[in-house]
Protein backbone atom coordinates (compact mmCIF):
# COMPACT_ATOMS: atom_id res chain seq x y z
CA UNK A 1 0.00 0.00 0.00
CA UNK A 2 2.79 2.72 1.32
CA UNK A 3 4.18 1.58 -2.11
CA UNK A 4 1.62 2.48 -3.92
CA UNK A 5 0.83 5.92 -2.23
CA UNK A 6 4.75 6.90 -2.91
CA UNK A 7 4.25 5.70 -6.75
CA UNK A 8 1.14 7.88 -7.20
CA UNK A 9 2.68 10.83 -5.27
CA UNK A 10 5.57 11.04 -7.47
CA UNK A 11 3.42 10.41 -10.52
CA UNK A 12 1.21 13.43 -9.64
CA UNK A 13 4.21 15.53 -8.89
CA UNK A 14 5.65 14.70 -12.23
CA UNK A 15 2.60 15.59 -13.89
CA UNK A 16 2.21 18.68 -11.74
CA UNK A 17 5.54 19.83 -12.93
CA UNK A 18 4.88 18.59 -16.91
CA UNK A 19 1.72 20.54 -17.19
CA UNK A 20 3.83 23.70 -15.02
CA UNK A 21 6.13 23.30 -17.93
CA UNK A 22 3.46 22.50 -20.88
CA UNK A 23 1.89 25.86 -20.07
CA UNK A 24 4.80 27.89 -19.55
CA UNK A 25 6.22 26.08 -23.73
CA UNK A 26 3.33 28.53 -25.07
CA UNK A 27 4.23 27.22 -28.33
CA UNK A 28 2.95 23.84 -29.24
CA UNK A 29 4.14 22.32 -32.47
CA UNK A 30 2.94 24.43 -35.06
CA UNK A 31 2.13 23.85 -38.72
CA UNK A 32 5.07 23.73 -40.62
CA UNK A 33 4.05 26.82 -42.66
CA UNK A 34 3.14 28.77 -39.43
CA UNK A 35 6.98 28.35 -38.96
CA UNK A 36 10.50 29.25 -40.32
CA UNK A 37 14.24 28.20 -38.98
CA UNK A 38 16.99 30.11 -39.58
CA UNK A 39 20.62 28.78 -38.47
CA UNK A 40 22.97 31.94 -37.77
CA UNK A 41 26.45 32.31 -36.96
CA UNK A 42 27.11 33.13 -33.62
CA UNK A 43 28.35 36.63 -34.39
CA UNK A 44 25.03 37.81 -35.32
CA UNK A 45 23.23 35.98 -32.28
CA UNK A 46 25.46 36.81 -29.88
CA UNK A 47 25.41 40.59 -30.64
CA UNK A 48 21.68 40.16 -30.04
CA UNK A 49 21.07 41.36 -33.30
CA UNK A 50 18.63 37.94 -34.67
CA UNK A 51 16.54 39.23 -30.70
CA UNK A 52 16.63 42.17 -32.27
CA UNK A 53 14.92 41.19 -35.71
CA UNK A 54 12.94 38.22 -34.91
CA UNK A 55 9.48 39.82 -33.04
CA UNK A 56 9.41 42.60 -36.09
CA UNK A 57 9.87 39.51 -38.64
CA UNK A 58 7.11 37.36 -36.46
CA UNK A 59 4.99 40.40 -36.48
CA UNK A 60 4.69 41.51 -40.04
CA UNK A 61 4.17 37.86 -41.14
CA UNK A 62 2.76 36.22 -38.67
CA UNK A 63 4.84 33.53 -38.28
CA UNK A 64 7.35 31.38 -35.76
CA UNK A 65 10.90 32.08 -36.60
CA UNK A 66 13.43 29.99 -34.51
CA UNK A 67 16.86 30.79 -34.77
CA UNK A 68 19.37 28.74 -34.06
CA UNK A 69 22.95 30.10 -33.04
CA UNK A 70 25.48 27.62 -34.84
CA UNK A 71 29.06 28.33 -36.05
CA UNK A 72 29.28 28.31 -39.96
CA UNK A 73 30.01 25.12 -40.37
CA UNK A 74 27.76 23.99 -38.64
CA UNK A 75 24.70 26.00 -40.38
CA UNK A 76 26.07 25.22 -44.15
CA UNK A 77 25.61 21.50 -42.83
CA UNK A 78 21.73 21.68 -40.73
CA UNK A 79 21.16 23.80 -44.41
CA UNK A 80 22.58 20.73 -46.43
CA UNK A 81 20.74 18.41 -44.34
CA UNK A 82 17.46 20.52 -44.44
CA UNK A 83 16.92 21.10 -40.79
CA UNK A 84 16.85 24.88 -41.40
CA UNK A 85 15.10 26.42 -43.93
CA UNK A 86 17.52 29.96 -44.13
CA UNK A 87 20.84 30.04 -43.21
CA UNK A 88 22.98 33.91 -42.44
CA UNK A 89 26.22 33.26 -42.38
CA UNK A 90 30.10 34.71 -43.11
CA UNK A 91 32.27 32.36 -45.09
CA UNK A 92 32.38 33.38 -49.02
CA UNK A 93 34.19 30.31 -50.49
CA UNK A 94 32.18 27.91 -48.87
CA UNK A 95 28.76 29.80 -49.41
CA UNK A 96 29.32 30.48 -53.07
CA UNK A 97 30.13 26.04 -53.02
CA UNK A 98 26.70 25.36 -51.04
CA UNK A 99 24.86 27.61 -53.46
CA UNK A 100 26.60 25.75 -56.54
CA UNK A 101 25.96 22.51 -55.40
CA UNK A 102 22.29 24.05 -55.15
CA UNK A 103 21.46 23.61 -51.50
CA UNK A 104 20.93 27.56 -51.38
CA UNK A 105 18.64 29.74 -53.71
CA UNK A 106 21.27 32.51 -54.30
CA UNK A 107 23.99 33.86 -51.47
CA UNK A 108 22.20 37.33 -50.90
CA UNK A 109 24.99 39.88 -48.66
CA UNK A 110 23.24 41.70 -46.15
CA UNK A 111 25.72 43.76 -44.13
CA UNK A 112 29.07 43.91 -42.98
CA UNK A 113 32.17 44.63 -40.85
CA UNK A 114 35.69 43.78 -40.05
CA UNK A 115 37.64 41.47 -38.42
CA UNK A 116 40.55 42.79 -36.39
CA UNK A 117 43.31 40.77 -34.83
CA UNK A 118 43.83 41.36 -30.98
CA UNK A 119 46.33 40.66 -28.72
CA UNK A 120 48.04 41.94 -25.33
CA UNK A 121 48.64 45.85 -24.78
CA UNK A 122 52.44 44.59 -24.75
CA UNK A 123 52.31 43.65 -28.15
CA UNK A 124 55.57 41.04 -27.45
CA UNK A 125 55.75 40.14 -31.20
CA UNK A 126 55.78 43.77 -32.16
CA UNK A 127 52.97 43.69 -34.72
CA UNK A 128 50.75 46.88 -33.71
CA UNK A 129 49.60 48.31 -37.32
CA UNK A 130 50.82 46.21 -39.66
CA UNK A 131 49.27 44.68 -42.48
CA UNK A 132 47.25 41.21 -41.25
CA UNK A 133 49.64 38.91 -43.90
CA UNK A 134 52.52 40.54 -42.64
CA UNK A 135 51.54 40.80 -38.76
CA UNK A 136 50.63 36.86 -38.85
CA UNK A 137 54.32 36.34 -41.04
CA UNK A 138 55.70 37.58 -38.04
CA UNK A 139 54.23 35.69 -35.66
CA UNK A 140 55.29 32.67 -37.44
CA UNK A 141 58.52 33.73 -38.10
CA UNK A 142 59.68 35.01 -34.48
CA UNK A 143 57.39 32.69 -32.21
CA UNK A 144 57.36 35.41 -29.78
CA UNK A 145 53.55 35.38 -29.57
CA UNK A 146 50.69 33.30 -28.78
CA UNK A 147 48.09 32.51 -31.50
CA UNK A 148 44.53 31.03 -30.08
CA UNK A 149 42.69 29.64 -33.09
CA UNK A 150 39.11 29.00 -33.26
CA UNK A 151 39.90 25.54 -34.83
CA UNK A 152 36.30 25.04 -35.30
CA UNK A 153 35.39 25.58 -38.93
CA UNK A 154 33.59 28.61 -38.35
CA UNK A 155 33.43 31.21 -40.55
CA UNK A 156 36.22 33.48 -38.25
CA UNK A 157 38.21 29.84 -38.96
CA UNK A 158 38.20 30.28 -42.92
CA UNK A 159 39.09 33.81 -42.48
CA UNK A 160 42.29 33.08 -40.42
CA UNK A 161 43.26 29.95 -43.11
CA UNK A 162 42.51 32.35 -45.81
CA UNK A 163 45.01 34.97 -44.15
CA UNK A 164 47.72 32.24 -43.64
CA UNK A 165 47.02 31.36 -47.53
CA UNK A 166 47.31 34.88 -48.38
CA UNK A 167 50.50 34.90 -46.36
CA UNK A 168 52.03 32.37 -47.97
CA UNK A 169 51.84 29.32 -46.10
CA UNK A 170 50.04 25.91 -45.89
CA UNK A 171 47.44 25.85 -43.69
CA UNK A 172 48.93 22.40 -41.89
CA UNK A 173 52.49 23.87 -41.23
CA UNK A 174 50.98 26.35 -39.42
CA UNK A 175 49.12 23.89 -37.29
CA UNK A 176 52.29 21.71 -36.39
CA UNK A 177 54.94 24.03 -35.53
CA UNK A 178 54.77 24.32 -31.94
CA UNK A 179 52.91 25.58 -28.46
CA UNK A 180 52.71 29.03 -30.07
CA UNK A 181 49.79 28.04 -32.42
CA UNK A 182 46.75 27.14 -30.04
CA UNK A 183 43.80 25.64 -31.31
CA UNK A 184 40.44 26.36 -29.05
CA UNK A 185 37.80 24.45 -30.87
CA UNK A 186 35.55 26.98 -28.77
CA UNK A 187 33.15 29.75 -30.16
CA UNK A 188 34.86 33.22 -30.30
CA UNK A 189 33.49 34.62 -26.66
CA UNK A 190 35.46 31.97 -24.95
CA UNK A 191 38.09 32.05 -27.44
CA UNK A 192 38.78 35.80 -26.69
CA UNK A 193 38.76 34.74 -23.14
CA UNK A 194 41.67 31.74 -23.63
CA UNK A 195 43.13 34.51 -25.94
CA UNK A 196 43.20 36.81 -22.72
CA UNK A 197 43.90 34.44 -20.25
CA UNK A 198 46.98 32.74 -22.06
CA UNK A 199 48.30 36.68 -23.12
CA UNK A 200 47.75 35.97 -26.90
CA UNK A 201 47.01 36.99 -29.96
CA UNK A 202 43.55 35.94 -31.73
CA UNK A 203 41.76 36.80 -34.58
CA UNK A 204 38.10 38.17 -33.81
CA UNK A 205 34.71 40.04 -35.55
CA UNK A 206 34.08 43.40 -34.24
CA UNK A 207 30.89 42.48 -32.59
CA UNK A 208 31.42 39.99 -30.15
CA UNK A 209 35.16 41.65 -29.24
CA UNK A 210 33.05 44.68 -28.20
CA UNK A 211 30.66 42.36 -26.35
CA UNK A 212 33.62 41.05 -24.23
CA UNK A 213 35.42 43.78 -23.84
CA UNK A 214 34.84 44.36 -20.71
CA UNK A 215 35.83 40.80 -19.54
CA UNK A 216 39.15 40.47 -20.83
CA UNK A 217 42.63 41.78 -21.18
CA UNK A 218 42.95 42.56 -24.76
CA UNK A 219 43.29 45.55 -27.78
CA UNK A 220 43.27 45.82 -30.80
CA UNK A 221 46.85 45.15 -32.38
CA UNK A 222 45.62 45.05 -36.59
CA UNK A 223 42.51 46.10 -37.56
CA UNK A 224 43.06 47.56 -40.93
CA UNK A 225 43.69 45.33 -44.20
CA UNK A 226 41.17 44.62 -47.16
CA UNK A 227 41.39 41.02 -46.12
CA UNK A 228 39.89 41.44 -42.80
CA UNK A 229 36.14 42.25 -44.69
CA UNK A 230 33.91 40.40 -43.19
CA UNK A 231 30.39 39.73 -45.23
CA UNK A 232 27.14 38.49 -43.63
CA UNK A 233 25.03 36.30 -46.29
CA UNK A 234 21.66 35.30 -45.32
CA UNK A 235 20.39 32.48 -48.21
CA UNK A 236 17.33 30.92 -48.99
CA UNK A 237 17.20 26.82 -48.61
CA UNK A 238 16.76 25.37 -52.28
CA UNK A 239 12.98 23.41 -51.84
CA UNK A 240 14.04 21.44 -54.88
CA UNK A 241 16.61 19.58 -52.63
CA UNK A 242 14.82 19.35 -49.59
CA UNK A 243 10.70 19.47 -49.88
CA UNK A 244 10.37 20.40 -46.35
CA UNK A 245 11.96 23.94 -46.96
CA UNK A 246 9.25 26.56 -46.58
CA UNK A 247 10.07 28.41 -49.60
CA UNK A 248 7.98 31.20 -49.67
CA UNK A 249 8.80 32.10 -46.19
CA UNK A 250 11.94 32.22 -46.55
CA UNK A 251 11.87 34.23 -49.03
CA UNK A 252 10.06 36.56 -47.48
CA UNK A 253 12.90 36.73 -44.71
CA UNK A 254 15.73 37.09 -47.09
CA UNK A 255 13.17 40.26 -48.80
CA UNK A 256 12.66 41.26 -44.86
CA UNK A 257 16.28 41.18 -44.42
CA UNK A 258 17.16 43.51 -47.35
CA UNK A 259 14.38 45.98 -47.21
CA UNK A 260 15.58 49.50 -47.12
CA UNK A 261 13.54 49.28 -43.72
CA UNK A 262 15.27 47.17 -41.55
CA UNK A 263 18.73 47.64 -43.21
CA UNK A 264 18.67 50.79 -41.63
CA UNK A 265 17.71 49.08 -38.64
CA UNK A 266 21.02 46.98 -38.88
CA UNK A 267 23.11 49.80 -40.08
CA UNK A 268 21.96 51.78 -36.80
CA UNK A 269 22.52 48.34 -34.63
CA UNK A 270 24.37 48.35 -31.22
CA UNK A 271 25.56 52.35 -32.23
CA UNK A 272 24.23 53.60 -28.71
CA UNK A 273 25.50 50.78 -26.46
CA UNK A 274 28.83 50.00 -28.08
CA UNK A 275 29.49 53.52 -29.08
CA UNK A 276 30.46 52.54 -32.88
CA UNK A 277 28.87 50.60 -35.65
CA UNK A 278 28.55 47.05 -35.47
CA UNK A 279 27.35 46.37 -39.07
CA UNK A 280 27.28 48.16 -42.07
CA UNK A 281 24.37 47.43 -44.05
CA UNK A 282 25.11 46.75 -48.03
CA UNK A 283 21.63 45.42 -48.96
CA UNK A 284 22.17 42.44 -51.60
CA UNK A 285 25.31 43.54 -52.87
CA UNK A 286 29.18 42.26 -52.76
CA UNK A 287 30.76 45.67 -50.33
CA UNK A 288 33.62 47.15 -52.38
CA UNK A 289 36.76 46.55 -49.73
CA UNK B 1 34.41 35.66 -5.35
CA UNK B 2 32.96 38.73 -5.45
CA UNK B 3 31.72 37.32 -9.06
CA UNK B 4 29.89 34.65 -6.73
CA UNK B 5 27.83 36.91 -4.48
CA UNK B 6 27.10 39.02 -7.19
CA UNK B 7 25.63 35.75 -8.87
CA UNK B 8 23.67 34.88 -5.82
CA UNK B 9 22.37 37.99 -5.49
CA UNK B 10 21.21 37.96 -9.36
CA UNK B 11 19.52 34.43 -8.58
CA UNK B 12 17.99 35.82 -5.66
CA UNK B 13 16.64 38.42 -7.83
CA UNK B 14 15.82 36.20 -11.21
CA UNK B 15 13.75 33.75 -8.71
CA UNK B 16 11.18 36.40 -6.70
CA UNK B 17 10.79 38.44 -9.41
CA UNK B 18 10.02 35.87 -11.55
CA UNK B 19 11.73 36.66 -14.78
CA UNK B 20 9.89 35.17 -17.52
CA UNK B 21 12.43 34.29 -19.38
CA UNK B 22 13.80 32.14 -16.60
CA UNK B 23 10.69 30.43 -15.26
CA UNK B 24 9.84 29.35 -19.27
CA UNK B 25 13.67 28.19 -19.59
CA UNK B 26 13.44 26.42 -15.52
CA UNK B 27 9.75 24.96 -16.91
CA UNK B 28 10.46 23.72 -20.04
CA UNK B 29 13.59 21.78 -18.55
CA UNK B 30 11.39 20.16 -15.78
CA UNK B 31 8.97 19.38 -18.37
CA UNK B 32 11.37 17.61 -20.70
CA UNK B 33 13.42 15.78 -17.65
CA UNK B 34 10.17 14.56 -15.74
CA UNK B 35 8.67 13.35 -19.22
CA UNK B 36 11.42 11.65 -19.97
CA UNK B 37 12.14 10.65 -16.39
CA UNK B 38 8.96 8.91 -16.32
CA UNK B 39 8.70 7.42 -19.76
CA UNK B 40 12.40 5.55 -18.89
CA UNK B 41 10.73 4.25 -15.50
CA UNK B 42 8.23 2.68 -16.95
CA UNK B 43 10.26 0.69 -19.39
CA UNK B 44 13.03 0.25 -16.62
CA UNK B 45 11.15 -0.78 -13.87
CA UNK B 46 9.77 -3.78 -15.64
CA UNK B 47 12.24 -4.53 -17.86
CA UNK B 48 14.71 -4.14 -14.63
CA UNK B 49 12.75 -6.86 -13.08
CA UNK B 50 12.55 -9.49 -15.78
CA UNK B 51 16.29 -9.42 -16.52
CA UNK B 52 16.59 -9.70 -12.68
CA UNK B 53 14.36 -12.73 -12.74
CA UNK B 54 15.73 -14.06 -15.61
CA UNK B 55 18.71 -16.41 -15.83
CA UNK B 56 20.09 -16.54 -19.21
CA UNK B 57 24.17 -17.08 -20.88
CA UNK B 58 25.28 -13.51 -21.33
CA UNK B 59 23.82 -11.96 -18.42
CA UNK B 60 26.68 -10.70 -16.66
CA UNK B 61 27.72 -9.43 -20.32
CA UNK B 62 24.79 -8.03 -20.13
CA UNK B 63 25.10 -5.99 -16.83
CA UNK B 64 28.71 -5.00 -17.73
CA UNK B 65 27.36 -3.16 -20.97
CA UNK B 66 24.54 -1.41 -19.42
CA UNK B 67 26.61 -0.18 -16.82
CA UNK B 68 29.49 1.04 -19.55
CA UNK B 69 26.55 3.18 -20.50
CA UNK B 70 26.07 4.64 -17.17
CA UNK B 71 28.73 7.46 -17.85
CA UNK B 72 28.24 7.89 -21.58
CA UNK B 73 28.76 11.41 -23.40
CA UNK B 74 25.55 13.08 -24.15
CA UNK B 75 27.43 14.47 -27.23
CA UNK B 76 27.83 11.15 -28.32
CA UNK B 77 23.53 10.55 -27.99
CA UNK B 78 23.43 13.48 -29.34
CA UNK B 79 24.90 12.93 -32.11
CA UNK B 80 23.38 9.13 -32.94
CA UNK B 81 20.06 11.28 -32.14
CA UNK B 82 21.19 13.83 -34.45
CA UNK B 83 21.86 11.73 -36.89
CA UNK B 84 18.46 9.77 -37.17
CA UNK B 85 15.92 12.41 -36.87
CA UNK B 86 17.94 15.28 -38.93
CA UNK B 87 15.45 15.95 -42.01
CA UNK B 88 17.49 13.62 -44.50
CA UNK B 89 17.78 10.81 -41.94
CA UNK B 90 15.90 7.33 -41.32
CA UNK B 91 13.61 9.63 -39.30
CA UNK B 92 13.29 13.12 -40.80
CA UNK B 93 10.10 12.95 -42.06
CA UNK B 94 8.49 12.80 -38.36
CA UNK B 95 9.77 16.22 -38.51
CA UNK B 96 11.11 16.55 -34.79
CA UNK B 97 14.45 18.17 -35.62
CA UNK B 98 14.88 21.01 -32.95
CA UNK B 99 11.91 20.13 -30.86
CA UNK B 100 11.23 19.06 -27.54
CA UNK B 101 10.07 16.26 -28.24
CA UNK B 102 13.28 14.97 -29.78
CA UNK B 103 15.14 16.11 -26.47
CA UNK B 104 12.55 14.02 -24.14
CA UNK B 105 13.27 10.63 -26.96
CA UNK B 106 17.37 11.35 -26.55
CA UNK B 107 16.97 11.70 -23.33
CA UNK B 108 15.31 8.27 -22.53
CA UNK B 109 17.85 6.83 -25.22
CA UNK B 110 20.34 8.97 -22.01
CA UNK B 111 19.11 7.79 -19.30
CA UNK B 112 17.77 4.25 -19.80
CA UNK B 113 20.97 2.46 -18.86
CA UNK B 114 21.90 4.26 -15.67
CA UNK B 115 17.73 3.74 -14.41
CA UNK B 116 18.08 0.12 -15.58
CA UNK B 117 21.25 -0.60 -14.01
CA UNK B 118 20.42 0.94 -10.76
CA UNK B 119 17.05 -1.17 -10.74
CA UNK B 120 18.91 -4.31 -10.91
CA UNK B 121 21.24 -3.63 -8.21
CA UNK B 122 18.34 -2.03 -6.26
CA UNK B 123 17.03 -5.45 -6.88
CA UNK B 124 19.68 -7.34 -6.13
CA UNK B 125 19.79 -5.88 -2.87
CA UNK B 126 16.39 -7.73 -1.77
CA UNK B 127 17.05 -10.76 0.21
CA UNK B 128 16.43 -13.50 -1.78
CA UNK B 129 14.12 -15.72 1.10
CA UNK B 130 11.22 -13.07 0.70
CA UNK B 131 10.59 -13.92 -3.28
CA UNK B 132 11.48 -17.53 -2.16
CA UNK B 133 8.65 -17.39 0.36
CA UNK B 134 6.63 -15.88 -1.69
CA UNK B 135 6.53 -18.39 -4.27
CA UNK B 136 6.43 -21.01 -1.53
CA UNK B 137 3.27 -18.79 -0.46
CA UNK B 138 1.55 -19.82 -3.84
CA UNK B 139 2.65 -16.16 -5.75
CA UNK B 140 3.01 -15.90 -9.29
CA UNK B 141 6.45 -14.91 -10.73
CA UNK B 142 4.47 -11.35 -11.18
CA UNK B 143 3.52 -11.50 -7.94
CA UNK B 144 6.81 -11.98 -6.73
CA UNK B 145 8.14 -9.44 -8.93
CA UNK B 146 5.81 -7.05 -7.46
CA UNK B 147 6.70 -8.24 -3.84
CA UNK B 148 10.22 -7.92 -4.55
CA UNK B 149 9.78 -4.80 -6.19
CA UNK B 150 8.44 -3.25 -3.11
CA UNK B 151 10.90 -4.23 -0.74
CA UNK B 152 13.39 -2.53 -3.42
CA UNK B 153 11.19 0.55 -3.22
CA UNK B 154 13.81 2.85 -1.54
CA UNK B 155 16.53 1.74 -3.65
CA UNK B 156 14.47 1.86 -6.94
CA UNK B 157 13.26 5.67 -6.28
CA UNK B 158 17.49 6.29 -6.21
CA UNK B 159 17.40 5.19 -9.57
CA UNK B 160 14.74 7.36 -10.58
CA UNK B 161 16.08 9.94 -9.33
CA UNK B 162 19.64 9.71 -10.83
CA UNK B 163 17.52 9.10 -13.87
CA UNK B 164 15.84 12.48 -13.43
CA UNK B 165 19.29 14.43 -12.47
CA UNK B 166 20.87 12.95 -15.52
CA UNK B 167 18.05 14.21 -17.73
CA UNK B 168 17.90 17.40 -15.62
CA UNK B 169 21.47 18.64 -16.25
CA UNK B 170 22.21 16.99 -19.69
CA UNK B 171 23.46 19.85 -21.47
CA UNK B 172 25.21 18.65 -25.00
CA UNK B 173 22.10 16.92 -26.45
CA UNK B 174 19.59 19.92 -25.70
CA UNK B 175 21.74 21.75 -27.39
CA UNK B 176 22.55 19.50 -30.56
CA UNK B 177 19.31 18.42 -31.12
CA UNK B 178 17.05 21.22 -29.68
CA UNK B 179 19.00 23.86 -31.04
CA UNK B 180 18.27 26.21 -28.14
CA UNK B 181 15.52 28.05 -29.72
CA UNK B 182 14.45 30.77 -27.59
CA UNK B 183 10.88 30.33 -26.58
CA UNK B 184 10.96 26.31 -28.33
CA UNK B 185 13.71 24.55 -26.86
CA UNK B 186 15.40 26.93 -24.47
CA UNK B 187 16.56 25.12 -21.25
CA UNK B 188 18.37 25.86 -17.62
CA UNK B 189 21.09 24.50 -18.83
CA UNK B 190 21.28 25.83 -23.13
CA UNK B 191 20.86 29.28 -21.35
CA UNK B 192 23.56 28.71 -18.90
CA UNK B 193 25.79 27.29 -21.94
CA UNK B 194 24.35 30.60 -24.25
CA UNK B 195 25.13 33.24 -21.71
CA UNK B 196 28.78 31.77 -20.89
CA UNK B 197 29.69 31.88 -24.83
CA UNK B 198 28.11 35.58 -24.79
CA UNK B 199 30.43 36.55 -22.00
CA UNK B 200 27.54 37.39 -19.43
CA UNK B 201 29.37 35.26 -16.57
CA UNK B 202 27.47 36.43 -13.79
CA UNK B 203 23.84 35.70 -15.59
CA UNK B 204 25.17 31.87 -16.38
CA UNK B 205 26.33 31.71 -12.94
CA UNK B 206 22.92 33.10 -11.39
CA UNK B 207 21.18 30.53 -13.81
CA UNK B 208 23.19 27.68 -12.60
CA UNK B 209 22.40 28.48 -8.92
CA UNK B 210 19.04 28.46 -9.99
CA UNK B 211 19.30 24.99 -11.48
CA UNK B 212 20.97 24.15 -8.57
CA UNK B 213 17.92 25.63 -6.36
CA UNK B 214 15.22 23.08 -8.28
CA UNK B 215 17.62 20.34 -8.35
CA UNK B 216 17.83 20.77 -4.81
CA UNK B 217 14.38 21.39 -4.16
CA UNK B 218 13.16 18.23 -6.22
CA UNK B 219 15.92 16.05 -4.17
CA UNK B 220 14.61 17.10 -1.27
CA UNK B 221 10.69 16.09 -2.07
CA UNK B 222 11.60 12.89 -2.93
CA UNK B 223 13.90 12.22 0.19
CA UNK B 224 11.02 13.33 1.74
CA UNK B 225 8.68 10.72 -0.19
CA UNK B 226 11.63 8.00 0.50
CA UNK B 227 11.14 8.25 4.12
CA UNK B 228 7.27 8.06 4.60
Amino acid sequence: MQKNTILSLICGLLLFILLAGCSSNGTGPLKPQDRLQVATTTSLYDTDLWGYLEPMFEEEYDVELDVISAGTGIALEYGKRGDVDVIAVHSKSRELIYVEEGYGVERIPFAYNYFLIVGPESDPAGIKGMAPENAFKKLFDTGSGTFVSRGDDSGTHSKEKSIWASAGYEYEDIQNTGDWYVEGGKGMGPTLLMASEMQGYTLTDMGTFLSYKGEMALVPIVDEGDILLNVYSIIAGNPEKNSKINAEMAQNLVNFITSDEIQELIGDYGVEYYGMQLFIPCAGNEPAS
Amino acid sequence: MEELWQALGKAVELLVTFDAEVMEASGRSLAIAATSCSITAFICLPLGSLIHFSRFRGKRLLLNIIQTFYGIPTVAIGLMVFVLFSSSGPLGGLDLMFTPAVMVIGQVILVTPLMLGLTISALNGVDKAITETAVSLGASRFQAAIITLKHARYAVLTAVIMGFSRAFAEVGLALMVGGNIKGATRTLTTAISLETSKGDIELALALGIVLILIALIISLTLNRLQQR
